[in-house]
């Protein structure tokens, strides 16, 4: 976070700077299966985030010793683009946040995927972040959700993430890279809509326990947006397919 | 060679014998090729090729830094490009694959060679110049990188705009100046199979192929060369090729320039 003394004005009569509302969203766009080689993939575009998620699987696992003869293993790869920041050029390659970020979302999936029914086998995950401005671990999990289901991957359900912050004592929700960098307190999570289980929960900086509360229930409130536009995207590609097939 | 590749590679022979290829393309035919550029606001200069199913996206951001010791007055050119494990089932996670490094330095040949990027405008001051750096993200793999990496990066290149520089800050939501271009290159690629040439081979006729060669041409001059596989070309293809690629520089062009 940065410092607090050259903090802008983040929040002026309880507008945000970008004109939202504090439990707004950005602007959510999803579209399923853009990458011909991959067998499931999803372009999304959230605020200035633009990310691309691809899945390859279930397959054979490679190493092999790697292989489980129970259930299918996930492999997560989350990693920014070296042109993705409007600073300076980045490094290529994942470094240790991205390594982390790669861990807790293979952990998300590896709660909803069905990995019962490809003892063995390995599933790919692909998240590229090509243009980041905030929230691009949520975007992420939000994209590799739907790129999972066209993929035809069984999962018990098609998990959203968001995140919640604090500036001053107002909760925000969806934070872009400003806020980000100057709020009190930062919250990602990825729940499940069909339960409201929390698979994805981190935190730092500073929530009472009614505000934690209070964020939770804010996260819920938006899924309902973020899981519409999830589903809309994968039936969108049914439907271009139905219509290729009725006009043959 | 993998069973599945034997399969492709002998349906290519197949169809090459017959005169054909997989698409009905003519053998000195490029694919369908889309520029888009400036689809990442936050880079510098950005550009999305598609040639057929192949897809990359070019990034392009302008560092302060310091100037090569032999060059103290110029600004430096760095060109890195990524298989990424997304584009294709054959691609893995890890460290740059020779695959990948070759590509970027093949393209990296043809656009320093060609002195596309007017080097000495990257000036600043004494020991502070602009470093360009280019990436190329392969999202999606059906043959012929190097030229649709080419395409990418010339296309980002010409799209780029320098940020603003004051009281030894960069200003990077200040971005009016553009990126001096002088001068534009393309490559063309040709696969060798059966004795027959082919331009822009796809992902198939690649594992057909038994020699590649790219030719990056400014139009009056060839500009790089690599020749690729274990197979050989005689001089008179090598020739005819040459030949092709320069033929081939207005109309890529053309779609580089486009905005």
């Amino acid at each position: 976070m940065a410092s607090k003394a050259n903090r802008p004005e983040l929040i002026v009569h309880g507008k945000r700077l970008d004109g939202r509302a504090l439990d707004e969203l950005r602007p959510l766009k999803i579209e399923a299966s853009v990458l011909k080689n991959a067998d499931g993939s999803a372009y999304l575009e959230w605020g200035r985030n633009k990310v691309l998620a691809a899945v390859y699987g279930p397959m054979e696992t490679q190493p092999k010793h790697m292989a489980d003869p129970t259930r299918a293993i996930i492999k997560c790869r989350y990693a920014m683009a070296p042109f993705s920041s409007l600073e300076e050029h980045g490094r290529t390659g994942p470094n240790r946040r991205a390594t982390e970020i790669s861990k807790v979302t293979r952990e998300v999936f590896e709660n909803v995927v069905m990995l019962n029914e490809f003892p063995g086998s390995m599933i790919n995950i692909f998240i590229e972040i090509l243009q980041s401005d905030g929230g691009t671990r949520a975007a992420g999990i939000t994209a590799a959700s739907v790129a999972l289901a066209s993929a035809g991957i069984h999962m018990r359900d098609l998990v959203y993430a968001v995140s919640i912050g604090k500036v001053g004592e107002h909760l925000i929700l969806d934070l872009n890279m400003l806020e980000d960098n100057y709020s009190d307190s930062d919250m990602p999570m990825a729940i499940s809509p069909r339960n409201d289980n929390v698979l994805l929960l981190q935190m730092d900086g500073e929530y009472t326990k009614e505000e934690l509360h209070k964020a939770m229930e804010m996260a819920k409130e938006a899924g309902k947006t973020i899981s519409k536009i999830q589903k809309d995207a994968l039936k969108h590609v049914y439907k271009k397919v139905a219509e290729k097939y009725e006009s043959e | 060679m993998e069973a599945i590749d034997m399969v492709k590679s002998s349906y290519i022979r197949e169809l090459f014998a017959k005169g054909l290829r997989e698409d009905m393309r003519k053998s000195s035919e490029f694919r369908k090729i889309k520029i888009t550029p400036n689809v990442i606001e936050n880079a510098e200069g950005s550009a999305q090729v598609d040639l057929g199913a192949t897809r990359v996206l070019a990034g392009v951001k302008l560092d302060l830094g310091e100037p090569m010791e032999d060059t103290p007055e110029e600004g430096t050119l760095a060109m890195s490009a990524e298989l990424l494990p997304l584009a294709s089932a054959e691609y893995e996670t890890g460290p740059p694959s020779p695959e990948s490094i070759e590509l970027a330095r093949v393209v990296d040949r043809g656009i320093r060679a060609g002195k596309c990027v007017n080097m000495p405008s990257l000036f600043i001051e004494k020991d502070k110049v602009w470093n360009v750096y280019v990436d190329v993200y392969v999202l999606n793999f059906d043959g012929n990188l190097f030229d649709a990496s080419e395409l990418a990066a010339m296309a980002a290149l010409v799209n780029t705009k320098v940020p603003e520089y004051e009281d030894g800050k960069v200003l990077r939501e200040k971005r009016v100046k553009e990126l001096k271009i002088d001068n534009i290159v393309t490559s063309a690629t040709f696969a060798k199979i059966d004795g027959g040439i082919l331009l822009d081979p796809d992902g198939n006729e690649e594992s057909a192929a038994t020699t590649r060669l790219t030719v990056a041409t400014d139009g009056k001059f060839v500009r790089a060369m690599q020749k690729g596989l274990g197979g050989n070309f005689t001089t008179n293809e090598v020739d005819e090729m040459a030949e092709m690629a320069m033929q081939k520089h207005d109309e890529l062009k053309k779609h580089i320039e486009s905005r």
